[in-house]
């Protein structure tokens, strides 16, 4: 009897777990609305993940159009410039990828590929949806308060964050933090719930080294965001007392449009310690689960095993825990102590070698591999550029020498944008055109995905790029006009004039994947249970898309680790998890894989 | 569900016992019902909020400018006509100390099924709960009486005031969840609820004895950090 594939057993573990006690509602209202199914949570999710995404991309062309050609919009002045800068950080790096990535994904993803028929506790992840909506529909109110929302720049640094004279110091800075402090309530929920889902609800034979890495992905950002948050909470909690009570806990004493101040004392080098211990792994919450998405598009669309599934494990684990270590790398001209910068360009540059082991891995992954160039795996292949490419600007900007002069540049503006910003957004892409045949049952339109990619892969790179050389020209961020500056040169001028249209052109392409997206639900042809030929389990379910439940009657059980591509012998070029060796079609002696 | 897994083959022990059930599939804890490894790794991500919350305070501590209070004098309570130094904080910490008493006991009977010293015990470990939190109210008034506010006060450093009232208001909201709580299951075991194993009101999940234990972990955390805060607010 043959034994293809990598590790395979035909042993099955009894089962110790009893069956979920899952409610089935008979209402609409119970079904789509206050549902408890994971899946319907996840689709609640991306909708207001999206649609609140939609506004800060709004924001973005509105920031580019004041920098491309200031002084032409009479609608931007300074306040409202700083307030959109502000809200389209926030919301892109919190409301919009967070959520999207853990939320939306974390929630349809995590019971389907572990094998579970919900979260271990549905109610629970159904309140975590309600209380992100309220979070998000707080930030919005900010819009409409007087002073409108907060301009203190997304990482609301005091004293200035809660100074008279700052735009949205009435209310907007208020419901800034209550919103945050509610998202991280909602997500506390959610987040525990993927963590158990995944330690403990597992099928039979999935053990942990046979996840696939997008649920390895998953769970170690969860794991960071329910360290990570805590900080940012009491952060909120502290500035919001400074800002309500009268207390100094990060003021210092100072004086405020000529007046002193009733605040003494504080410390403002606290708030960013405080801030960017959850802002640097806030990074690798975003980056984590891409890491694992991207991965498993590799394989599946390259037909090939990923190379190297322990060590990529091992390295989001070690990425998870450097990244607890690194968060002072942002504080360099903050004015803390020199010997900290010493020791956290370090810890920052060690970060290297676990990013780069897995760089390379999804590369090798690709070596030889069959690779479809299907839209999925166009969008994985650019995460790869673009990722890099920010990856290698990091190094720059972890060298504190270097990153003297580079602060506050729109050096780092090209950045965190390529490496975080980009990077995620493309495997988010890439993700919903290999996912959406599951969630709907039909296949999105392959030539406007292929249009939507390369307009939106090129003209990222048109943004992105020049971004570098004004920075290095010495062009501070965050200034709402540069006026008769000497230092700037005019192909700096003209370059962000160039920035703002590529930027724009970036913009209305996403119009295309949303046209795609709709027409595709009613017109898409039909994708039947598994169109990519996947392994994982979420592919062999019994109807497409999944009903309540997830499987059929019996729950999969597992026999192989998630990447049996391609292997020598078998029939076909793929082996789902859920086949036992016993049953794997195989070829007669001598003959091989037909070419597809 | 822990019948189910004890009834494989035995696990081996210590290290390798742990190897083992990292490698092994369903469940990483073994018989771990979801609801306890959940409260866990809550607890572990709680652990993180009050750390913050005290490095904060030590790091505004340490930059102040004026003197910091001195603790001995400021919480003194006049007892017999003399000013006995943390004798209110000394009665605090005893009663929440004596409130995990009863809170463990209670899951021990819990679990051998007897309602009624169950019931009872977690009403105490509630009314424990609740007496703390009355007298911290009455510490807040006593404070509040003698000028220390968020914004300053007249014993020196003002981020006093605003750390105290900060962290011990952020425990105290964390006691009286606990005691909601509490509350809550020591009415479901009195009406066999939790024998019964009768959907929740809200959840529509079975209940369960475990949920003592549960609520019971958060009750003994809870406890844990107030030691810590009252070593640093206290004793430093």
């Amino acid at each position: 009897m043959a034994r293809l594939g990598h590790e395979a057993t035909s042993y099955a573990p009894p089962l110790e777990m009893p069956e979920m006690e899952l409610v089935h509602p008979k209402t609409f209202i119970g079904k789509y609305v206050f549902s408890q199914d994971a899946k319907v949570i996840a689709i609640q999710y991306f909708i207001t993940a999206t649609s609140i995404g939609l506004v800060a991309l709004v924001l973005s062309i509105l920031i580019r159009l004041q920098l491309g050609f200031p002084g032409t919009f009479s609608f931007l002045d300074p306040s409202s410039y700083l307030q959109h800068v502000t809200m389209h950080g926030m919301i892109m790096v919190v409301y919009l990828l967070t959520a999207l990535l853990l939320g939306a994904f974390g929630n349809y993803l995590i019971p389907l590929m572990c094998g579970a028929r919900d979260m271990v506790f549905p109610w629970l992840n159904m309140l975590s949806y309600w209380t992100y909506l309220t979070a998000v529909l707080i930030l919005v109110a900010s819009f409409f308060v007087p002073g409108g929302p907060t301009g203190a720049g997304w990482t609301l640094y005091p004293p200035q964050a809660i100074t008279p004279g700052t735009p949205g110091y009435d209310w907007g800075i208020i419901l800034m933090l209550v919103s945050l402090a509610v998202f991280i309530a909602g997500f506390t929920m959610g987040g525990l719930n993927y963590v158990v889902t995944i330690l403990q609800a597992r099928t039979r034979g999935m053990t942990l080294m046979r996840l696939p890495l997008t649920i390895w992905g998953i769970f170690m950002a969860t794991v960071l965001a329910l360290l990570a948050f805590p900080a940012l909470l009491v952060a909120a909690l502290m500035m919001l007392m400074d800002m309500l009570a009268g207390t100094s806990f990060f003021m210092p004493t100072m004086i405020a449009l000529g007046e002193q101040t009733g605040y003494e004392d504080g410390s403002p080098l606290l708030f960013q310690h405080l801030f960017w211990f959850f802002g640097h792994p806030e990074v690798y919450i975003v980056a984590l689960p891409a890491f694992g998405i991207v991965s498993d598009i590799l394989a599946t669309h390259a037909r090939r095993n990923i190379f190297g599934y322990r060590m990529m494990v091992w390295a989001l684990i070690a990425i998870g825990g450097l990244s607890f270590v690194v968060w002072a790398h942002h504080m360099y001209v903050s004015g803390m102590n020199p010997y900290f910068g010493f020791l956290f360009a370090t810890t920052t540059l060690i970060i290297a070698v676990p990013t780069a082991l897995k760089v390379y891995n999804w590369v090798l992954t690709l070596w030889k591999g069959n690779i479809q160039l299907t839209v999925p795996m166009l969008f994985a292949i650019g995460f790869i550029f673009t990722f890099v490419n920010g990856g290698l600007s990091g190094l720059f900007l972890g060298n504190v020498t270097v990153d003297v002069p580079l602060a506050d540049t729109y050096f780092v503006v090209g950045h965190f944008h390529m490496v975080m910003a980009v990077a995620p957004i493309m495997v988010i892409f890439g993700a919903i055109y290999h996912w959406y045949p599951k969630v709907t049952g039909r296949m999105m339109n392959d030539t406007l995905g292929k249009w939507h990619f390369w307009i939106t892969f090129i003209g990222t790179y048109g943004i992105y790029y020049p971004m570098h050389y004004i920075g290095l020209a010495g062009v501070p961020r965050r200034y709402y006009a540069y006026g008769e500056t000497g230092f700037i040169p005019d192909s700096v001028i003209s370059l962000n004039a160039a920035i703002t249209i590529a930027a724009i052109v970036v913009a209305l392409a996403q119009l295309l994947f949303f046209y795609n997206m709709f027409h595709s639900y009613f017109r898409g042809r039909e994708a039947g249970p598994n169109p990519w030929n996947a392994t994982t389990l979420e592919w062999q379910t019994e109807h497409t898309p999944p009903h309540h439940g997830n499987f059929g009657r019996e729950l999969p059980v597992v026999y192989r680790w998630a990447y049996d591509y391609g292997v020598p012998g078998a029939r076909h070029d793929f082996i789902p998890q859920n086949v036992s060796p016993d049953d794997v079609e195989t070829l007669p002696e001598g003959q091989e894989v037909p070419a597809r | 569900m822990s019948d189910t897994a004890q009834s494989g083959q035995p696990l081996p022990a210590g290290v390798d016992g742990l190897v083992h059930d990292w490698q092994a599939d369903q469940q990483t804890f073994k018989g771990v019902p979801w609801a306890k490894s959940m409260m866990w790794i809550f607890l572990l991500s709680d652990t993180f909020i009050f750390a913050c919350f005290l490095v904060g305070y030590m790091k505004v501590r340490i930059t102040a400018t004026e003197p910091w209070p001195d603790a001995a004098a400021v919480f003194a309570l006049p007892a017999f006509g003399i000013d006995v130094p943390l004798l209110l904080i000394a009665i605090m910490t005893f009663i929440l100390i004596s409130s995990s008493g009863t809170m463990a006991l209670a899951v021990k009977y819990g679990y051998e099924r007897n309602r009624n010293k169950t019931f009872w015990l977690i009403i105490a470990t509630a009314v424990l709960g609740a007496s703390f939190v009355g007298l911290q109210i009455f510490e807040w008034y006593k404070l509040i009486d003698d000028g220390v506010r968020p914004w300053g006060n007249p014993f020196g450093a003002p981020q006093f005031g605003a750390a105290f009232f900060l962290i011990t208001g952020f425990h105290g909201t964390h006691v009286t969840i606990g005691v909601i709580f509490l509350l809550i299951i020591a009415f479901k075991v009195r009406n066999g609820a939790l024998e019964e194993e009768r959907p929740g009101f809200l959840t529509k999940r079975r209940g369960r004895y475990e949920m003592v234990e549960t609520v019971g972990l958060y009750w003994h955390f809870v406890d844990l950090v107030w030691v810590f805060i009252f070593a640093f607010f206290y004793l430093w």
